[in-house]
């Protein structure tokens, strides 16, 4: 969908602004699509120093020699730094050399906890395929960066399985629970970006992409939903970075 | 030895089995099709995710019991077969313990180093760890600190595809490693196939390669091609395809007994099955251009 006014799209939008929680210098635990996407831009922009990790043991500073489904595949094993174990790659995030990670979610609640193994649906539990890495990397790097798309039955307000932690039940959760660090610092979604108010660890609506209201966010959200009073329109992609992300998805695949 | 002659001998009914360790590439699926041929039945398979091949050995009801991080379809999401017999018990009821990647890796880092339990900070507060039989919160002997002890997973059996073995087993993989190299360890017996056997003298050339060491292998098959759909670096690229369809023709109990039929049971082994994909699809996945890593000199 292609906002009026601007020559973005939604997901060029959510693509820049996941670009933009990339420092210069930082170990990212990337994910698949738009992150990866994220990772490429802020690498050719500004962040060039940033290190790419991924779970099953891949090491890069540059984006994969071609399109890839997974993150074994082929074009994104050749050019990399290198490649070792998954237990390697999750000790680096125990030990705390992670900056940031990227995950997704079937549900995220107002504290930012993730769920990605069962929900209900119709009256019904649904199966879904699990953690993977996502409850490591939310426990263990020193911030999150969640990327939703904005629909009322992803966000309730109580996750129904914890499988990811964010701030639990609020902001001394996760030192309670034995957790050394990390939390959501970001959710990136389809509507707008949220932060989390440190005194509550509650979800909080910063910005809300060209053409959408907060009526509209707060109708897709499960809960009453706090709104910063600093309130801002996300800032859309510049010329440069809507020209980099032609290159590195000239069909539009993932942000079309 | 002929793979089916590996799977007869090394895989029993009842078994902890360990594949799909490379996560989403050098996935033994030449293996799995070999196990649901023979019938094998309540195995327990143990492995990080695992792209398909788990769902397509519950569909043909070889599993009791998954100790995974994730079963799904990378590429489409969903897996049907688990979805069917974690909700409706079809074929039969399946057992499932869950993990994140990193606790299944600790499990298996545990029986590879012959200790019980290795402790970790993840998951801590998680729904994952609660309630969990090998998951268990335990205080540090030094620091009082709140710490998960991850109790060990020992597999009977560990299945590893592999670019190239010696025939005793020393395999050279090189690539993607996931979780392979603490499966292979904290297994009893380990099976390889491989793309190529090769003479000792090529593993010699190269020692830091042979990341499984033969004296931990009991069987190697020769198997070209048998991570299809997944890849296998250097040898065979992803069928991204294959998934995408086998998401759509499982969707229905009916429809995956189908899809078991034609690419499976209807099939004698490897070779039938990758001739029924067709040379000309195959063609299309092997790697366009070699891309050759700089040698290196071992010189006295």
């Amino acid at each position: 969908m292609r906002d009026s006014g601007t020559q973005a799209t939604r997901r060029q939008i959510m693509v820049v602004a996941a670009a933009r929680e990339i420092r210069d210098g930082e170990v990212v635990f990337v994910g698949m699509r738009l992150p990866l996407l994220g990772f490429a831009l802020a690498r050719a922009l500004h962040a060039p120093r940033a290190i790419g990790l991924f779970e099953n043991g891949v090491v890069r500073d540059s984006p994969p020699a071609g399109p890839i489904i997974t993150m074994g595949d082929p074009p994104n094993i050749v050019g990399a730094l290198a490649c070792t174990t998954l237990l390697d790659v999750m000790g680096y995030l125990q030990r705390g050399r992670v900056h940031v990670g990227f995950l997704g979610g079937a549900q995220v609640d107002r504290f930012g906890n993730l769920n990605t193994t069962w929900v209900d649906q119709d009256g019904r539990r649904i199966r879904l395929p699990g953690s993977g890495g996502a409850a490591d990397i939310a426990s263990l790097a020193q911030r999150t960066v969640v990327i939703m798309q904005h629909e009322r039955r992803r966000f309730p307000a109580r996750v129904s399985y914890l499988t990811s932690p964010g701030y639990g039940t609020g902001p001394r959760w996760r030192h309670a629970v034995g957790l050394v660090r990390g939390g959501p610092a970001r959710v990136i979604t389809s509507l707008g970006v949220l932060g989390f108010d440190p005194e509550s660890g509650e979800m909080v609506l910063e910005s809300v992409h060209p053409g959408v209201t907060v009526e509209e966010v707060r109708a897709h959200t499960g809960w009453d939903l706090r709104v910063s009073p600093a309130l801002r329109t996300t800032p859309v992609p510049t010329p440069e970075e809507l020209e980099v992300l032609r290159r590195f998805d000239p069909e539009g695949i993932w942000t079309g | 030895m002929p793979l089916r002659a590996a799977i007869q001998e090394f895989v029993r009914d009842g078994m902890t089995v360990a594949m799909g360790t490379g996560l989403e590439s050098c996935i033994p699926f030449a293996a799995g099709h070999e196990i649901i041929r023979q019938g094998r039945r309540d195995l327990t398979l143990v492995g990080p995710i695992s792209d398909i091949l788990f769902d397509q050995l519950i569909g043909a009801g070889c599993v009791a019991r998954v100790i995974a991080a994730w079963v799904g379809n990378v590429g489409a999401g969903i897996a049907y077969n688990f979805r069917r017999a974690v909700e409706e018990g079809v074929p039969h009821a399946l057992e499932v313990e869950d993990h994140s990647n990193f606790t299944v890796a600790l499990a298996l880092e545990a029986a590879a180093r012959g200790v019980p339990f290795l402790p970790t900070r993840t998951v801590l507060g998680s729904d994952v760890a609660r309630n969990h039989p090998r998951l268990r919160e335990m205080v540090c002997p030094f620091t009082g600190a709140k710490l998960l002890a991850v109790g060990a997973v020992h597999p009977d059996v560990t299945i590893l595809h592999v670019q190239r073995s010696d025939p005793d087993g020393n395999a050279h993989l090189w690539g993607n490693l996931g979780i392979s190299l603490e499966a292979a360890r904290a297994a009893e017996a380990v099976l390889v196939t491989c793309e190529e056997l090769v003479d000792p003298a090529v593993i010699r050339s190269d020692p830091n390669r042979t990341l499984v060491p033969g004296f931990l292998v009991r069987a190697v098959a020769v198997v070209p091609s048998g991570s299809h759909p997944s890849p296998t670096q250097g040898y065979l690229n992803r069928d991204d395809r294959f998934y995408d369809e086998y998401h759509d023709e499982t969707r229905t109990r009916e429809g995956f007994l189908a899809w078991l039929d034609r690419m499976v049971l209807g099939t004698r082994d490897h070779q039938e099955y990758l001739e029924r994909l067709g040379e000309a699809r195959l063609r299309a996945l092997r790697p366009r251009a070699p891309h050759l890593a700089a040698p290196v000199d071992y010189g006295l």
